[in-house]
């Protein structure tokens, strides 16, 4: 094509447009596009003539009435008096927090897995593929299920635990497991707590200076700097100083059987943890096939030419395969992020309230509003599937090979 | 991907909008079939039997129907629907009935754009507590953990009444009532929440019913009605009409048993007669043959009959007829004159 030169003035003819390979692809480009056009138009006109005779019509009015029902877990303040816009949000939330925990958790096993399933234990090897051809090939809705069927059954329930001779007891008192959910203590910040808050940040920005020195010791001079100890105590000596010395403002609310339930502490829903759980352990499986492929994509000549130079294989594996492994690895993870995020969508089978459960579930049901409801939760999951996609390929663009 | 989406909501809205054309009745009577939609499954109301058919209260409804619409009481398509799928499900044409313990409210009516045909079951929302958690009512359930059935009206009332009275309780939606058991029974909520019918019925199916109370407090009206698209208003009128004359034949005495006879002849009472078609012309004012209402009543019996069979007093249900009972006997069912 570039060797063709453009044609000379005022010799276009009309029968070009079909005859000659320069135009051709434009024209059925531009008859495939007038098509869809079209073929949106009636579909639009359709739906529109439709619900008009049906006596419907589009509207977002209800976005801002008030939703009437209420929502266990909530991020943000929300009452049954909180619109419907309020809830959705509330959803998107509850969306966002158990996608972004999933991919952390299924990351984590995935790599694990990964690297694992190359062991040169037989027996690790084959272990790891067990975990990797079941959870792959059941149904995340079954695991979602199983897990929240398992957590019921087998966890005592908040009765249990009263009573003189309860059944169940609190773990270290503080702690309590129970079918309905996991309860901690939760921190209370009094007066002076933002100094020791500030302090625990300040360290934390401490350990990746000393980090980052040590590195540049080793490789200017050469000199190695142990990090591992001086970065424990840099975590933890500054911040128990100040907790000290400012009287300790922190204190921690712990959870108490009241009435029905436990009050006080932190609560993690049994929907929380069994969604989560499911849709980590069924990611991971597909997560360590990519880290598999990564890791064996990465050509054996450099393992051996590392090796010969005498690195340790812990180092091989971190510094060498790793490393290449990732610009494998990274684009099929995005999916698998991806996919976890839309599976999450699952989450009524267990009463978790996302955002299926609050937009496309109760606000589209006590409304009556289906076309809209469905139209602005597939905004929302688009929205949030290119928001990952964006985040992802910036960290895809700063592992990938760089050519210069 | 934007474009894709819009097209799979358009596709949906034009195909399902495209079917719900105004001549039900010429649909039913072209497939030879009503499609009645039911629960997934609510003993009493509507569940299948060993054998795989389908029975119940509601079920007696679709069956009437069809017995006054095709002759043939057992030409029904039954098609489960939760509560959610229900309102979609009647609103695109793939039910020509709803007869699915649904409570009729001002914006399902006027909004959603249905027309409730009638009463069939004048209903409350109760609770349902373990009898070991020695609760005697609803007012002492501050801080429970309440399972409920999601895209109901028990799910708003149910945020009104702890509301109203300043108590706090944590829900928990279940998507069908098959799943609220075992969550309920393992103990994961202390309290499931629906209409008095559906706990009689849930409670029925438990191993040891006697375990578990239904508070008394009922904490909403929920007229339960069979219900149909707005528009077509001959299809609204035959529905309307066969619920009615189920009703009208417990209080004037027709029967399962005696309807054959009864309409053998024109007897002594002229109400019965025109309901029965053997005087005047009601059945063909509807767009029926005179044998409508008898075909109806020989289906499954009369209200009352359907009522003892499927939850009265003497099925594991037991529910008593209280406010179902006619007018005449302290109820609030009081059917239209047929004239």
């Amino acid at each position: 094509m570039s060797t063709i030169t453009d044609p000379p003035a005022g010799s276009f003819r009309l029968s070009m447009l079909i005859n000659d390979t320069r135009y051709r692809s434009y024209t059925f480009q531009f008859i495939a596009l007038v098509l869809l056009i079209v073929a949106f138009a009636y579909l639009g006109l359709n739906l529109i003539a439709n619900l008009q005779a049906a006596g419907l019509n589009i509207s977002y009015q209800f976005l801002g009435e008030p939703a009437g029902y209420d929502i266990n877990q909530t991020l943000i303040p929300y009452t049954s008096q909180s619109t419907h816009w309020q809830a959705s949000l509330v959803g998107v939330l509850n969306t966002l927090l158990v996608a972004l925990l999933g991919c952390l958790m299924a990351t984590v096993i995935g790599v694990f897995v990964g690297v694992m399933r190359l062991s040169n234990n037989w027996l690790v090897r084959q272990l790891m593929s067990i975990y990797v051809e079941i959870f792959r090939n059941v149904p995340v809705l079954i695991w979602i299920l199983i897990i929240m069927a398992i957590f019921i059954a087998v966890l005592p329930q908040p009765r249990d635990f009263r009573g003189e001779d309860a059944e169940a007891s609190m773990v270290l008192g503080a702690f309590a497991f129970t079918g309905r959910g996991f309860y901690s203590p939760a921190p209370i910040f009094g007066p002076g707590s933002g100094v020791v808050v500030a302090v625990f940040l300040a360290s934390i920005a401490g350990i990746f200076a000393f980090r980052n020195y040590a590195k540049k010791a080793l490789y200017d001079r050469g000199q190695l700097i142990p990090t591992l100890w001086p970065s424990i105590a840099i975590f933890f000596i500054p911040v128990i100083l100040a907790y000290f010395v400012m009287g300790r403002p922190i204190t921690l609310d712990y959870p108490s059987l009241q009435g029905f339930n436990f009050q006080g502490g932190i609560f993690m829903r049994n929907s929380l943890i069994a969604l989560w759980f499911a849709l980590s352990i069924y990611t991971a499986a597909f997560i360590a096939e990519n880290v598999r492929a990564g890791i064996l994509a990465v050509s054996k000549g450099q393992t051996e030419a590392a090796a010969s130079l005498g690195l340790r294989p812990r180092r091989i594996m971190n510094l060498v395969v790793l490393p290449q492994a990732l610009r494998v690895i990274i684009p099929p993870l995005i999916s698998q992020y991806l996919n976890l995020t839309k599976n999450s969508s699952l989450a009524i089978a267990v009463g978790y309230m996302d955002l299926t459960g609050t937009l496309g579930g109760i606000t589209l049901n006590q409304t009556g509003r289906a076309i809209e409801a469905i139209f602005l939760l597939m905004l929302f999951y688009l929205a949030i599937s290119l928001a990952i996609s964006a985040i992802m390929n910036v960290y895809n663009n700063a592992v990938r090979l760089k050519e210069r | 991907m934007k474009k894709i989406a819009i097209l799979g909501a358009m596709t949906a809205a034009g195909l399902s909008a495209g079917v719900a054309s105004a001549a039900t009745l010429d649909d039913v009577k072209a497939r030879g079939k009503l499609n009645c939609g039911v629960t997934t499954g609510l003993v009493g109301f509507a569940a299948p039997n060993a054998n795989g058919e389908w029975e119940g209260f509601d079920v007696g409804v679709c069956r009437a129907v069809a017995a006054a619409v095709l002759g043939d009481p057992t030409a029904v398509e039954f098609v489960p629907t939760t509560g959610k799928t229900r309102f979609t499900a009647l609103a695109s044409g793939e039910i020509d009935l709803l007869a699915r313990n649904t409570t009729w409210t001002f914006s399902r009516d006027v909004d959603l754009g249905f027309e409730f045909v009638g009463i069939n079951y004048y209903d409350g929302q109760g609770f349902m507590v373990p009898k070991e958690l020695g609760v005697s009512s609803a007012k002492e359930l501050d801080g429970a953990t309440v399972c409920i059935q999601t895209g109901t009206t028990t799910e708003l009332n149910l945020a009104d009444y702890f509301r109203k009275n300043n108590i706090s309780y944590e829900p928990v939606p279940i998507e069908t009532n098959a799943e609220a058991q075992p969550l309920y029974l393992e103990g994961a909520c202390d309290v499931y929440t629906t209409d008095a019918s559906g706990l009689a019925a849930t409670r029925a199916a438990f191993e040891n019913p006697g375990d578990h109370v239904v508070l008394p407090e009922i904490i909403s009206k929920e007229p339960l009605g069979p219900l149909v698209r707005h528009g077509d208003n001959q299809w609204g009128d035959i529905n309307r009409w066969v619920l009615n004359a189920l009703i009208a034949a417990e209080e004037l005495g027709v029967t399962s048993a005696n309807v054959e006879e009864l309409a053998s002849a024109a007897g002594e009472n002229p109400e019965v007669n025109r309901l029965l078609g053997t005087e005047g012309t009601l059945g063909e004012m509807l767009g029926l043959d005179a044998d409508w209402a008898v075909r109806a009543i020989a289906a499954g019996g009369n209200y009352g009959e359907l009522f003892e069979k499927n939850i009265g007093e003497n099925t594991p249900i037991g529910l008593a007829r209280g406010l179902n009972a006619q007018w005449t006997e302290g109820g609030l069912l009081y059917s239209p004159p047929f004239r």
